[in-house]
């Protein structure tokens, strides 16, 4: 089906109209079975869309006016519910609007719903809601990837034209790869996290989730930039890149390619290497010699700081609450009854190694090993324009597979999270196949050259 | 092996009622991701660092009202009276 452009095309010659798209991607989402949207709004999506029709009659409209999209449901939209798939807001309405979904209300699109996830974003698999998982649109037997599992199925699945997600220690890529979709984690800073349910607020990133690298661009360029709701975030012009595979210097992590990686992930991975340097880039082998540690650092500091963030679920201010006995208990039942198994699990990993006597073992240790990490990288780029390498070591895997056995599940973001650790931008590229099952390329940046991704990745789109 | 009662006293720091059975598994993953920290060990000693080499972002102390969405912001409490969102008896 249709991408933005395209849309956008058929919106400007009048083919159709935004109610007409909207009304087809509404009957999408009821005939579907992959549980991608916790919910949508029939009436106030067609509302939108005429909306968006009376902007385009008057001729002066922006590219995503009358876009259908989908919104992932940890991201703000002000009046429709806001759950983070977690029992404890199952009810939570949002009181107002994050600013992305300000800057894509004000070019004018239609959000259609809002799209399932792991709890809280916690998860590489999407098996972690409390309403249940994403089915991969792929193979229904298996997961959609996580946390944005719901954001990735509902594009690739064409329930949606584009979608938003948030990538903490993968989870746009790892759900966009799983799927089969382009999927940008922006750097950090590049876009507002206001109006974002915190998970870890030195990693979150909102970005988005699309058809192809062109509207991933046009997407991200409608939504980043400087916001005052969000202190971190910084002052950015998305500026043209002449960067092309001529001449282009990629870097390949040695790291990243040992023990673990699916054999058949690997070959595509490589085959993928090989286009580029037979289009003329060149190839040069990096060490990022801290990698080994990147999975234990990520998977201390992500935790401590959700610990953190999520200590405002207190069954007072919002959400579920279990008045039962006194203070403490209202705290202890609210918490213990509302946050799922392993939401449940990452507090406890923070609140040990924040505790009195585990703190220089545990999260001072992990904030040394950070800046290892981000050096390794800051040398790489002295070296190199891009990173490539795989997005996960395996393709989708099976419903059920790992969710006994948390390290395992955890293993599934050894080659994402150092990105978050680093703040650094990268894409999932669809690079090909194992069977039916989508694998992605990813491409990594030094920090604020979304542009070079860009435009490298649409090369890299017409070769693979 | 985390101990039943470590569990226990970490959950109690986190606010969090768990089960018998919920004891026993966290004891279970803790361990087994604790037991993976352990390699941070082998990683080189660096020197400390600030937490971050940028400039903190300054505004000014200005009131900004948010009393347009006070009604919104109150309406999601589980229990209030009025404007005032109600809290248990702390004493």
């Amino acid at each position: 089906m249709l991408t933005i452009r395209q849309a956008h095309e058929g919106l400007k010659n009048k083919e159709f109209t935004s109610v007409d798209l909207t009304k087809a991607y509404l009957e999408k989402i009821k005939k579907s079975d992959l549980n991608s949207f916790l919910g949508f709004n029939e009436e106030w999506a067609i509302e939108q869309a005429e909306n968006a029709d009376a902007k385009i009659k008057s001729g002066k409209f922006e590219i995503l006016c009358g876009i259908p999209c989908a919104i992932k449901d940890a991201i703000m939209v002000e009046g429709q519910k806001c759950t983070a798939a977690s029992k404890i807001l199952e009810n939570y309405v949002a009181p107002y609007d994050a600013t992305v979904i300000k800057k894509l209300k004000e070019q004018g699109v239609v959000i259609l719903g809002k799209t399932n996830l792991d709890e809280f974003a916690m998860g590489g698999s999407g098996e972690n809601s409390a309403f249940g998982p994403t089915k991969n649109p792929h193979d229904k037997t298996r997961v959609a990837g996580g946390s944005s599992s719901g954001s990735a199925a509902s594009v690739a699945a064409n329930e949606a034209c584009f979608s938003l997600g948030s990538d903490t220690g993968g989870s746009i890529r790892l759900p966009s790869s799983f799927c089969g979709v382009t999927g940008l984690k922006p750097t950090y800073g590049a876009v507002s996290r206001y109006g974002l349910i915190a998970f870890g607020s030195s990693l979150d990133q909102i970005g988005p989730i699309a058809k192809n690298v062109k509207d991933a661009e046009i997407v991200f360029q409608a939504i980043c930039g400087k916001d005052k709701m969000d202190a971190t975030s910084a002052d950015y012009n998305l500026e043209f890149s002449k960067a092309s595979l001529k001449g282009l210097k990629i870097g390949i992590p040695k790291e990243y390619f040992v023990k673990g990686i699916d054999k058949e992930v690997e070959k595509i991975i490589k085959n993928a290497i090989k286009k580029a340097e037979d289009a003329g880039a060149e190839i040069i082998e990096i060490s990022l010699k801290s990698s080994e540690f990147a999975l234990a650092c990520y998977y201390i500091i992500a935790p401590s700081e959700a610990s953190a963030n999520l200590a405002r679920f207190d069954g007072i201010r919002y959400g579920m609450s279990v008045q039962d006995g006194n203070l403490l208990d209202v705290y202890l039942k609210s918490k213990g009854q509302g946050f799922g198994e392993e939401v449940k699990r990452r507090i406890m990993i923070g609140t040990y190694a924040l505790s009195s006597g585990y703190y220089d073992a545990y999260y001072k240790k992990a904030e040394e090993v950070r800046q290892l990490i981000k050096q390794d990288f800051a040398k790489a780029f002295e070296k190199v324009d891009l990173i490539f390498c795989p997005v996960s070591p395996v393709p989708a895997i099976k419903m059920g597979e790992r969710t006994n056995d948390p390290l395992s599940m955890y293993l599934m973001d050894i080659y994402t999270v150092s990105v978050n650790l680093a703040g650094l931008p990268a894409l999932s590229l669809p690079a090909g196949k194992v069977e039916n099952l989508p694998v992605g390329l990813q491409i990594i940046g030094n920090h604020f050259q979304e542009n070079k991704i860009f435009a490298v990745a649409q090369e890299m789109e017409k070769v693979l | 092996m985390i101990s039943k009662e470590e569990v226990q006293h970490i959950a109690k720091l986190a606010r969090l009622e768990l089960t018998e059975k919920e004891v026993e598994k966290m004891q279970k993953d803790l361990s087994a991701i604790l037991d993976y920290f352990d390699l941070l060990k082998r990683a080189p000693k660096v020197k400390a660092q600030p937490a971050s080499a940028k400039a903190p972002a300054w505004r000014g102390d200005e009131v900004i009202s948010s009393y347009d969405i006070a009604d919104e912001l109150i309406g999601q409490a589980p229990d209030k009276k009025d404007d005032y969102i109600k809290v248990k008896n702390i004493f």
